[in-house]
């Protein structure tokens, strides 16, 4: 395979007969999907379909059995280690709300500031204004800047998951994975929240896991279903709630 | 150390930990030295040994509360990095013993006249010199950390298993030093020692002068603790310790923070023993026993783990109380006491004597001034907003 030194694809991520399986259980069946640089792409499928195992094998986190994992057309992130596709850009927000529990909330977007991630950077590190108004403005743009200095084991789930969309922007990767985002929102929490996805992708490219179909719908950009590890329909929000196999093993229960 | 690196990491308990160190570390040698024997003010030497002792257990009880309380690493085999520094250090007051053995041998110290050995072998070279041994005190701990810490940590064990490692790492090192042809006195260990940079080990102001410099030693490993832990790094190593997996999904290399405060810890663990040495008289392969690794991370329980000052403070409470014990009726039961001692700390006071003092003293700062605590909580250096300079 001859993509190191050619780009293989224009797309942003490019996934093709990947299969992953625990134990004989297949968790991922000759997963195909393409993600385009710009694109917002939302992710829907039942419970156990695979939406998070998927992410895993983007971050590195699972290695699959085969098939192949692209990104930016020459990078084959199979190879890869978490750290090593995290600097390459590609972000994540877990699905339950993963934040430095013991650190307040500023420290918590300045641990994800892409900056300087070496030993050496760290310890001789010393904040700059640059550095302090990116945090900042991260923190208007997630309406945390009142509790800046409280600790971010003390913020409540919907600002939990905020920090962790935060997290994401200070970090300012190229491709963001965003697992369940508004799970435990209120529906005004949640509008501003795809109000806030529909933002960050002007400037990136984002992948969104998500059961709520409100805010799918109001995302309104291309969806994918999975189901049992592989891609059951494609396309628009209308389409894809349309199609019967979606209806009998998702939509339909 | 920069200079914003000090000032960042001075908070208050940290100056008054260090106020009272500094203030033990000189008025406890003049005290002795100065004042006549048998006053009431006067610190009788056997107290300064013994004082002494406690300081160095201190310095590794910070060592372990670096890598414990804020990475999340716990290590139940750095008791062996106190003994290779012990070690270093022993084998520097052998050399310096010289035809004053029990043989009269120039070169080779006591034991190995006893086991007829010809000449000295090649990992004996260089302790003559102090400085080699002194540079020794630091790589060989080190060094293991290094070699150690770069398998274990890139290989991800962590938790329970790694706990279990650095308990084998120790008990090989015991096995490994009880051997005679082991070439460090096996059993017996290294003793008898005469003199220290030409100064007399036994002589009172020796004594003195190597208290005071364990007291210099706790306060320059505690500053390099604080400035490592309020450091941007620091706050890499408090998420790993609280999320490592997080931690690398931001692109932060895991394994090379591990290594790091891993090999520094060591070192520090090196000083401790290599300043406990000259103070007790004797090095022995018993310093390696993984009971003795277990103690120390008790000490760093009790006192508060993730505090530095609690687990110095942990380091010197809990041995003067076996100190106490072990000289009375009492003495057959300690192991049991200090059992009961971990599982009272664990169930009962679960942050440790300091942690436990801090939280309720944030608490009632809380309840006294309830408007202004984000802003207290700031300038108690619990948090540190101040990123632009
Ligand atoms: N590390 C693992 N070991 C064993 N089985 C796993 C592992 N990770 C995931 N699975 C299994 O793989 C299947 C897919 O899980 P995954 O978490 O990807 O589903 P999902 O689509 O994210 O579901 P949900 O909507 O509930 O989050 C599930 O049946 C799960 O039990
Ligand atoms: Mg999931």
């Amino acid at each position: 395979m001859n993509v190191m030194d050619t780009r293989a694809t224009s797309a942003m991520l490019y996934l093709d007969g990947v299969h992953v399986s625990f134990d004989g259980f297949h968790a991922i069946n000759n997963l195909s999907l393409t993600l385009e640089p710009g694109e917002m792409r939302a992710i829907i499928g039942p419970n156990g379909a695979g939406k998070t195992t998927m992410m895993d094998i983007i971050t590195g986190k699972t290695k699959p059995d085969e098939g192949t994992v692209l990104f930016d057309g020459v990078t084959d992130l199979t190879r890869l280690d978490e750290t090593r596709i995290a600097e390459l850009g590609i972000g994540r927000k877990f699905q339950k709300p993963t934040v430095f529990e013991s650190q307040t909330v500023q420290d918590n977007l300045l641990l994800a500031l892409n900056v300087d991630h070496s030993v050496r950077g760290t310890l001789f590190w010393r904040g700059s204004r640059a550095e302090s108004e990116r945090i900042d403005k991260v923190l208007e743009t997630i309406r945390l800047t009142e509790a800046r200095n409280r600790l971010a084991g003390s913020l409540s789930h919907g600002q939990k998951q905020w920090l962790e969309i935060g997290m994401l922007l200070a970090q300012d990767p190229k491709l963001l994975l965003v697992d369940e985002p508004v799970a435990g929102m209120t529906d005004v929490e949640t509008h501003l929240t795809a109000e806030l996805l529909k933002e960050i992708n002007k400037t990136h490219t984002v992948m969104v896991v998500e059961h709520d179909m409100t805010f799918v719908r109001e995302l309104g950009v291309k969806v994918t279903c999975l189901h049992e590890g592989t891609v059951l329909a494609e396309g628009t929000i209308d389409q894809v709630s349309s199609n019967e196999r979606v209806i009998e093993v998702y939509l339909g229960r | 150390m920069t200079p914003h690196m000090l000032t960042r990491s001075l908070d208050r308990s940290a100056t008054i930990f260090l106020a009272i160190v500094a203030a033990c570390g000189i008025l406890i040698p003049l005290s002795n030295l100065l004042l006549p024997a048998g006053s009431f003010l006067q610190v009788p030497t056997y107290l300064v040994a013994l004082w002494g002792k406690y300081v160095c257990y201190a310095i590794l009880a910070l060592a372990i509360d670096l890598i414990w309380g804020y990475c999340g690493i716990l290590s139940l085999g750095h008791g062996a990095f106190f003994a290779l520094g012990g070690y270093a250090m022993g084998m520097y007051l052998m050399r310096q013993i010289g035809t004053r053995g029990v043989y009269g041998n120039p070169i080779l110290p006591d034991f190995m006249v006893f086991l007829n050995w010809q000449k000295l072998p090649w990992y004996w070279y260089g302790f003559d010199m102090f400085w080699f041994a002194a540079l020794m005190v630091l790589v060989v701990p080190g060094l293991l950390a290094f070699c150690f810490g770069w398998l274990a940590f890139r290989s991800r064990v962590t938790g329970v298993y790694l706990s279990i490692i650095t308990q084998a790492m120790t008990y090989a090192l015991l096995l490994a030093f009880f051997r005679n042809d082991f070439g460090f006195g096996g059993n017996n260990g290294l003793t008898d020692f005469k003199d220290i940079l030409g100064f007399n080990v036994q002589a009172e102001g020796t004594r003195a002068a190597l208290f005071a410099l364990s007291c210099l030693a706790l306060i320059i490993g505690f500053l390099i603790c604080r400035a490592i832990v309020s450091s941007k790094l620091g706050k890499v190593l408090i998420a790993v310790r609280d999320a490592e997996s997080r931690t690398r999904f931001l692109g932060y290399r895991v394994e090379s923070y591990k290594l790091f405060v891993f090999t520094v810890s060591a070192c520090m663990a090196g000083v401790a023993g290599a300043l406990y040495v000259p103070q007790v008289g004797i090095i022995n392969p018993s310093e390696f026993a993984p009971g003795n690794s277990i103690e120390a991370v008790i000490w760093v329980a009790v006192g508060g783990r993730g505090t530095l000052v609690g687990a110095a403070l942990g380091a010197v409470v809990v041995n003067y109380a076996k100190t106490f014990f072990t000289s009375g009726v009492l003495a057959p039961y300690w192991l049991f006491m200090l059992g009961a001692l971990f599982i009272l700390v664990t169930l009962l006071l679960p942050k440790g004597i300091v942690g436990t003092f801090n939280a309720w003293w944030d608490q009632s700062k809380e309840k006294r001034i309830p408007a202004t605590m984000a802003s207290a909580a700031a300038e108690d250096g619990v948090t540190e907003p101040k990123m632009a300079e």
